[in-house]
């Protein structure tokens, strides 16, 4: 009873956000990792991990655990604060966008009244984490990665927040659970299909995934701006990338394809299936494509990704102006 | 009033020699403006050997492994311009089986060499699935030259007057799969690798001219993208080439797809000659009687095949003694390099990859 009662106070609900949370985020970091890794073998004609645990499961844990082991090296000329600082920036805003995901109708962190905006505001957060690394280095391809990876964070925005205003127009909300519950008939995918590929297009640009992974382009930048990490803070920005790649799914899930809406399973696990089946098509993509130039990604983003989702902005407006 | 002050500076980003791109320890000084190249620098010297000295204290057949060690990727073809030249001057002619059984591993040879140039200039251009997709083709290769040579890679496998070892009916097997399962798995790569960003990566990406290819002594598929036909399997026919039926593939606009058009296409060609090759093959001893101990007539010797790579020529100069006086190799890689400093300047960083990519340099050979 005690307990129950804790639970219902402010402090109670902060901790088992908290946890929830976390329980989220290691869950994601080891079963994304570990499915990429799967993936890639498979469409490489390769099984990928198979030695540790069954079909390798326990692989990634037993990469973390090195990555854990493994010397942190602060190279000479680098700015010190900076420098350890970054791979948090980056990391801190993954962890803060999951209070707004409503993974089922009970289950969310905080139901924000404006948790869309919540969301992406905090995720251009990692944009300056991303700078910090570049800039903190003293490298010239950590420079140029993260010079990179600005020009392409702004660019990328746009679109994004051009895509998703259609459903705000339609739903006349920005909180999230309301959202999803307007798609409990239809989703949204089927009205708003062009926004959707054009989120997803933009969502997989601002992961920095091939074919948009400029920022650490691996054959021209050796490691883009985190050449010069190791050990921990390295594993720390892999998770970042990681549980950004599930966020982005998910606010795909919760804005396009019915957040947990589903018949006869519960909620969270449509939520889940969801998400993971974006997960998969994200992967998909970065193992069949090559990357793209800057100014081609530039191009591309300002030409036809930008005018489009204006376009569709406006055709949506006017058709719900005529309804 | 105060002197406005340009605060502009050169940004050198040095390329290599430890870098995942430069395949191997080639280094480039790059001048950067932002992200253009406004000139670039090739500095090489870093896998010198000084290999070419060395042959000077080396008997002709102590020679032979070193040969293997230049183009690691298409060592068959060094062995064969290396015992070529050696043969010119014993006036060996070795025998029709040993002749087939040399192209038919020398194409070999040139597949998977080109197997692997492909594999790298698409990791290159950041496409990681083609590389293993082309590597598990290449794989079948090497496991052929392991079942008749006992090794992998650095085979040493041509000797004077033919062949060391007979080839094997589990290879005659295991080749006649693998031309029946080659066609499709190329069609399935092109269909896989030829995506619209691919397409837009690498056309209309660093052209050379005809005028070029003659000026900088380019040869090989690089030359042939140009539209320049230069090959010496057709233009100075050695072993049974000349009897064999296989077609040039050229490239017309001389850019990076070309190039790549080019080799893919000679993939298929090098199928298509190994099959030829395969029906052609007559019975017979698979080496002539060659001296025990090498001593070549005084004078001078050349002998040029065609690598993977362009054309490569063995030179020998011979004062009558056991080892040669003065050994010379004319490498692809190196003149086909060569060019690479008049490419970059104005493109993109990221296309200083792909266009490095599409010469396809190995830089031991290059060093030496």
């Amino acid at each position: 009873m005690e307990f129950a009662s804790l639970l219902n106070t402010f402090l109670g609900r902060v901790i088992l956000s908290v946890a929830g949370v976390m329980i989220v985020f290691t869950f994601n970091a080891l079963i994304a990792v570990w499915l990429e890794r799967k993936i890639s073998g498979h469409i490489q004609l390769r099984l990928g991990p198979m030695e540790v645990g069954p079909h390798g499961l326990l692989q990634s844990a037993a990469d973390g655990l090195k990555l854990i082991c493994k010397e942190i090296i602060t190279p000479q000329g680098v700015d010190k604060k900076l420098f350890g600082l970054a791979p948090y920036m980056v990391f801190f805003p993954s962890l803060l966008m999951f209070v707004v995901i409503p993974f089922s109708d009970k289950l969310q962190v905080q139901d924000l009244n404006i948790g869309l905006l919540y969301f992406f505001s905090i995720s251009c957060i990692a944009t300056i984490g991303i700078f910090m690394a570049g800039w903190a280095s003293n490298n010239k391809y950590s420079l140029m990665g993260a010079v990179r990876s600005i020009a392409q964070s702004i660019a990328y925005e746009i679109p994004i927040i051009l895509s998703i205003l259609n459903i705000v127009i339609i739903t006349q909300s920005l909180k999230l659970s309301e959202i999803v519950k307007a798609q409990s008939n239809i989703w949204f995918i089927v009205p708003q299909f062009i926004p959707f590929i054009i989120y997803l297009i933009s969502a997989i640009a601002e992961l920095n995934r091939t074919p948009f992974d400029i920022p650490e382009a691996e054959s021209e930048l050796v490691a883009g701006f985190h050449t010069e990490y190791s050990g921990m803070r390295f594993a720390v920005f892999f998770m970042a990338e990681y549980t950004n790649m599930f966020l982005v799914s998910a606010m795909a899930t919760t804005l396009f394809l019915g957040g947990w809406n589903g018949p006869i399973l519960p909620p969270v696990v449509w939520f889940f299936i969801k998400t993971y089946a974006i997960v998969f098509i994200i992967i998909w993509v970065r193992w069949t494509f090559p990357r793209l130039r800057p100014d081609q990604l530039m191009n591309f983003c300002w030409k036809f990704l930008t005018p489009l989702a204006l376009v569709n902005l406006l055709v949506t407006t006017f058709i719900l102006k005529i309804l | 009033m105060e002197e406005i002050k340009d605060i502009r500076q050169d940004f050198y980003v040095n390329m290599g020699p430890q870098h995942p791109s430069t395949h191997g320890v080639l280094r480039i000084v790059l001048r950067l403006e932002g992200e253009r190249v406004v000139s670039s620098e090739t500095v090489l010297g870093y896998a010198h050997r000084g290999v070419e000295k060395m042959a000077e204290s080396k008997t002709y057949v102590q020679m032979m492994p070193v040969m293997d060690r230049f183009d690691y990727v298409s060592s068959m073809l060094y062995e064969w311009a290396y015992v070529g030249a050696m043969e010119r001057a014993l006036g060996i002619v070795p025998p029709e089986r040993a002749e087939f059984i040399r192209v038919i591993m020398g194409e070999l040879n040139r597949m998977a060499s080109h197997f692997v140039w492909v594999g790298a200039f698409l990791l290159d251009l950041g496409a990681f699935t083609p590389f293993l997709w082309v590597f598990d083709a290449r794989e079948k290769i090497m496991d052929m030259f392991e079942e008749v040579t006992g090794q992998r890679m650095t085979n040493n496998y041509f000797k004077i007057g033919g062949v060391h070892d007979d080839i094997t009916p589990e290879f005659l097997k295991m080749l006649d799969d693998y031309l029946k399962m080659i066609y499709q798995r190329m069609a399935d790569v092109e269909e896989l690798i030829e995506s619209i960003v691919f397409l837009e990566r690498v056309k209309d990406l660093g052209f050379i001219s005809k005028e070029e290819v003659q000026s900088y002594g380019l040869t090989g598929p690089v030359a042939r993208g140009s539209g320049v036909m230069i090959d010496t399997r057709k233009t100075e026919p050695y072993s049974v080439y000349d009897r064999l039926n296989f077609e040039i593939p050229l490239g017309t606009k001389g850019d990076c797809y070309d190039r790549y058009r080019v080799r893919m296409k000679e993939i298929i060609q090098s199928a298509k000659i190994v099959e030829q090759a395969l029906g052609m093959l007559p019975e017979g001893p698979y080496a002539e009687k060659a001296p025990k101990v090498v001593k070549l007539p005084e004078g001078e010797y050349y002998f040029a095949v065609e690598s993977a790579r362009g054309l490569l020529g063995v030179y020998l100069l011979s004062d009558g003694s056991t080892k040669p006086y003065r050994f010379k190799l004319r490498v692809p890689s190196f003149a086909n390099l060569s060019i690479i400093d008049k490419l970059l300047p104005g493109n993109k960083i990221s296309d200083v990859v792909a266009i490095l990519g599409s010469i396809d340099i190995v830089v031991p050979e290059i060093d030496r």
